[in-house]
């Protein structure tokens, strides 16, 4: 086939969405059949190897990412109607939410403010941006959340979906070990933990450990997404409005 | 002929999984329309209604929803991705800021599980010594 016809045809599927969707799931399905060939390495989380694929990918045939996206936004509109679907995993745990709810509203309440402003003031101590400041906010949620609130607050939201990817690895590689240093022994405490500080990357982590320690780390994430999305916006919103960021 | 066949071959199982499908994005809708005035997240409030919802029925879930969010959380991963991608627009960002935002993402997540676990074992003996007293 000469060079030009080439070209052409390769000018006409760029141009389409058809082409972003269809790269979007080969390189999720070579990351991930990478990682389970890996035994799981938590470095090499099938969400960080497909994105590094396809930024590879697009940076060599010069692909601005608005093009990518035309074809991407089909698999991203679904992040909503699966934010709903974490009603099903938290309902399904309400039994267990019984018996232990103060504790466990007290922690989750504490952790989405501990853990918004605790990454914001480490990265505004170091210099950086804003705009950098606040997308780091909601980087311990669950991504479809992260990235509403980011949004919500004037953060980057595609900057705050990488973050909270490396937050989720970061914490579901060292939580147990953590945990076990502080001596703490009690299922339900290292879950509810690891829940609010890696969210569904932890919370897998976590049923490796055991089904009460996964079950607790779900309801964590669910409540910790729920209750960041409440105070987060609102609470960053006021220390705009006072001149404090 | 295959068309023949269609009322056949719609299995149940294929449309308990549509009702799931639907009944998630109604929830969705009724979340954003609601959330349109609100700094919530759309989804977030429709989150926190099917949860009501699931809660006042003190039943099991659905089977149609429970087909429809298994479906959709088992590849939740994967639905990262696009956004993920979009950190290519960030690039010149990250070179000039990465030692804030690694230091945030390390001693942040290193802070939030530590705290979290100490206020959780010392709440829950509280409580649970306040309800044996």
């Amino acid at each position: 086939m000469p060079e030009s016809d080439l070209a052409s045809i390769w000018v006409y599927l760029s141009a389409s969405p058809l082409l972003g969707l269809t790269v979007t799931l080969l390189a999720y399905i070579a990351a991930h059949s990478l990682y389970v060939r890996a035994r799981q390495h938590p470095l090499l989380n099938p969400v960080i190897t497909s994105v590094a694929l396809l930024i590879a990918l697009l940076s060599v045939t010069r692909t601005p990412y608005g093009t990518y996206f035309q074809g991407g936004q089909y698999v991203h509109f679904l992040l909503g109607p699966a934010t709903v679907a974490l009603a099903v995993p938290l309902y399904q745990q309400v039994a267990k939410l019984k018996s232990l709810w103060f504790p466990v509203v007290v922690t989750v309440g504490f952790g989405a403010i501990a853990s918004g402003f605790s990454s914001m003031a480490i990265a505004r101590v170091l210099g950086a941006s804003l705009e950098t400041q606040l997308s780091l906010a909601p980087k311990a949620v669950t991504a479809p959340v992260a990235m509403g609130i980011s949004e919500q607050v004037g953060g980057l939201p595609s900057l705050t979906a990488a973050l909270v990817v490396l937050t989720g690895i970061f914490g579901a590689a060292i939580g147990v070990k953590v945990f076990e240093l502080m001596g703490i022994a009690d299922d339900s405490v290292k879950g509810i933990a690891m829940g609010i500080a890696a969210h569904g990357i932890g919370t897998a982590r976590a049923f490796q450990v055991s089904a009460e320690m996964g079950a607790f780390s779900g309801l964590a994430m669910a409540l910790s997404a729920l209750f960041s999305a409440a105070i987060l916006p609102g609470a960053i919103g006021w220390l705009i409005g006072l001149g404090w960021l | 002929m295959a068309w023949k066949n269609t009322k056949t071959c719609v299995e149940p199982m294929e449309m308990t999984f549509l009702h799931g499908i639907a009944l998630l994005l109604s929830y969705e809708l009724l979340g954003e329309a609601i959330a349109f005035h609100l700094p919530i997240p759309g989804p977030v409030l429709g989150m926190a209604f099917l949860f009501l919802t699931l809660w006042l029925r003190r039943q099991p879930v659905p089977e149609s929803l429970a087909t429809a969010s298994t479906s959709l959380l088992s590849h939740l991963p994967l639905l990262f991705v696009p956004a993920g991608v979009g950190v290519m627009v960030h690039g010149d960002r990250i070179a000039a800021e990465w030692l804030p935002v690694l230091a945030a993402l390390i001693f942040g997540t290193l802070f939030v599980a530590i705290s979290t676990a100490a206020v959780m074992a010392a709440t829950k003996a509280l409580w649970t010594q306040s309800r044996h007293a």
